[in-house]
């Protein structure tokens, strides 16, 4: 056997192990929800001060799922904020490019100003916008198949439109454009291109990393929106995810019915960044080669 | 195919001025190169008549046409960038028929087109490639290969070999040499390169500080320079200056002469001169004759010599400490230290103002 004079291996092996200890401590609390949304509540309490709270031990069934969805409506929930958390990323991504290209491309008066303006919102925290927003929804017209009526409240649009363009978002595509060269720009626009064409032949299909950004991150922030659509929403019908949480936490709290709703709601958080994580790393891989 | 037209034209960034008033005549399929050092203004005048600049003030015509305030698309021109710009997402297929697949051309007439052009650039084999896949002089050729399929009335190249190596520069430079010849379109091309310029241009625009200093042929320009500038911007290795005294002045000649340089008549050229003053003469390499002791002209030491095989270059110090430069045509052997005189017919010689000279005056 050939030895190593640098203990190549050790070392290789104790940095996967650190690795793997770090990767642990952020995977065990979801192991503990996934585990303990099988455990009657008697059982998940005790197990709290062993291991044996990672672990699917002891008393196993799918009860506290049942007792889930006879409290509350999770898939009405979930289905919700899917709608909503879609719509909202699809039309961000739309809008805040569109957005950044002006800002990023085209020459016009006030553009740096309006910029700087739009990055600073960045600093006010949402808490502070929340209720002038939700008295400037509650009196907006809205003109639907049913005619014309006034205030947003209840809705999906309440929990949409106000949502749909941001800060960062817009930020986040203006300094990705910035980088895009600009002879490729103008030489679309010499071969004849308008802007409008250089935006969805040009620089749209070469934005695939930055789209892939916005979306993960609009994705996060709207599938765990809470106080939003806390006051905005009253009937059970528009109620997203993390509003439905409250339905566990009445007099007696059913912790394990608790930890079988975390599961439902979380897996398609999941199961979305993955996919699109995959999206995200084959778009750099194809646009980063430039030779 | 154009005419292309600048009159008065200028250009400012904010309050710096960086095109000062410049007029240019194309004439229709004319191929004419703007050549300057780094800064002059040539890009950006490039660019103000693809349309990416705006124009400050002046008129641009292309076709008889004021085109000043029109989008890049509704001037007929196509235009070939330094760093090719070919778009990546693109198959070389693609981006050859960009300009027709916004102009909603029919896929026949595309299809017609890009064989077209892919025949006249020889990259048939190259068509359904991604530009990662190419090498640099195969996508410079496929950024000219999308400009021609639209058939412009005006080409324009910005710097379109700089990014490549030499060896392919040259290969590039004869292709557009062809491809003008086959194609007969006007246009206009920029480069700081005076070799593309003397071999590519029916007609040079020399500029410096966003401004022309001479519009000629290239040999116009070579023999017969407006001013040191140009006498000095084109050649290669570039034209000696010496710094003499004006010993005597003479209606169309004057005598000249300083410590290296034995007293010479050299035609003026309708330029200013006062005897008794300073002038700057101008002699190329080429130009230069080794001749026998006693014989020569100007008398200098050989400092350092290099041979290239087809011709000798020899750096040399005169008397008066300046440098001189001489290029032999044929491999002769130098060696540092040699006491060199030389000789040159002094009708090829340029006489210009001393700057410092015509200041004081």
């Amino acid at each position: 056997m050939a030895v190593n004079p640098d203990n190549y291996g050790l070392r290789l092996f104790v940095r996967y192990l650190v690795l793997c200890l770090i990767a642990l401590i952020f995977i065990f609390p979801l192991v503990f929800m996934i585990n303990s949304s099988f455990k009657p509540d008697s059982q998940l309490l005790a197990d709290t001060s062993s291991l044996r709270a990672f672990l699917p031990v002891g008393d196993i069934s799918l009860n506290n799922y049942f007792g889930a969805f006879r409290r509350a409506p999770v898939g009405l929930f979930v289905l919700n904020s899917v709608l909503v958390t879609g719509v909202t990323v699809l039309l961000s991504l739309l809008i805040c490019s569109l957005a950044a290209f002006s800002f990023a491309f085209l020459r016009w008066k006030g553009r740096d100003v309006l910029l700087s303006i739009v990055i600073a919102t960045l600093i006010i925290p949402f808490e502070t916008i929340a209720i002038p927003l939700l008295l400037l929804v509650s009196k907006l017209p809205w003109i639907g198949l049913d005619g014309l009526h006034w205030g947003w409240l209840n809705s999906y649009r309440v929990q949409i439109i106000p949502w749909v363009a941001d800060g960062l978002t817009i930020f986040l595509f203006v300094q990705y454009f910035k980088g895009l060269p600009g002879e490729l720009i103008e030489a679309s626009r010499v071969e004849g291109a308008s802007w409008w064409q250089v935006y969805y032949r040009l620089v749209m299909p070469l934005s695939g990393p930055v789209l892939a950004t916005a979306a993960i991150l609009k994705f996060l922030v709207m599938y765990n929106q809470y106080l939003w659509p806390l006051i905005v929403v009253q009937q059970e019908s528009y109620r997203p995810v993390m509003v439905g949480l409250g339905y566990f936490f009445q007099l007696n709290v059913a912790w394990g019915e608790v930890m079988a709703y975390l599961t439902l709601i979380t897996v398609p958080v999941l199961v979305f960044y993955l996919l699109l994580q995959r999206a995200f790393i084959a778009s750099i891989a194809s646009t980063g080669v430039k030779g | 195919m154009a005419e292309v037209s600048l009159k008065g034209v200028k250009k400012s960034f904010g309050r710096v001025e960086i095109i000062k008033g410049v007029d240019i005549h194309i004439n229709d399929g004319e191929f004419v190169v703007f050549v300057g050092p780094s800064g002059c203004g040539k890009s950006t005048l490039l660019r103000m008549i693809a349309g990416l600049e705006d124009i400050t003030e002046g008129t641009l015509e292309i076709g008889g046409r004021v085109v000043n305030q029109l989008q890049p698309k509704q001037r007929g021109v196509a235009m070939v960038f330094q760093s090719y710009a070919i778009f990546p997402h693109m198959t070389v297929r693609e981006n050859i028929a960009f300009g027709l697949t916004i102009a909603r051309a029919s896929k026949q007439e595309k299809q017609q087109k890009v064989a077209e052009a892919a025949r006249i650039l020889q990259m048939e084999h190259l068509l359904d490639r991604r530009p990662s896949q190419l090498s640099g002089g195969q996508r410079q050729r496929v950024a000219i290969g999308r400009a021609i399929t639209r058939k412009p009335a005006v080409f324009l190249f910005d710097e379109p070999l700089s990014n490549l190596d030499a060896a392919l520069r040259m290969d590039m430079r004869m292709e557009i040499g062809r491809l003008r010849r086959q194609l007969g379109t006007t246009m206009i091309y920029v480069t700081h390169d005076q070799v593309e310029a003397m071999t590519l241009a029916d007609r040079i625009v020399v500029l410096k500080d966003g401004q022309v200093m001479q519009i000629g042929a290239p040999m116009e320009l070579y023999h017969e320079p407006a001013n040191r500038f140009v006498a000095g911007f084109l050649g290669a290795p570039s034209m000696n200056f010496l710094n003499v005294d004006v010993l005597d002045l003479d209606g169309e000649a004057a005598m000249v002469g300083n410590q290296s340089l034995e007293p010479i008549r050299v035609a003026t050229r309708g330029r200013p001169f006062r005897k008794g003053g300073k002038a700057i003469l101008g002699v190329r390499p080429q130009y230069l004759r080794a001749v026998q002791s006693g014989k020569g002209l100007l008398h200098g030491i050989v400092a350092h010599a290099e041979r290239l095989g087809s011709e000798t270059v020899v750096d040399l110090s005169l008397r008066d400490n300046s440098e001189l430069i001489a290029a032999f045509d044929e491999d002769k052997v130098f060696e540092p230290g040699d006491a060199l005189e030389l000789t040159f017919d002094t009708a090829l010689a340029h006489l210009f103002p001393d700057e410092g000279e015509l200041q004081t005056h």
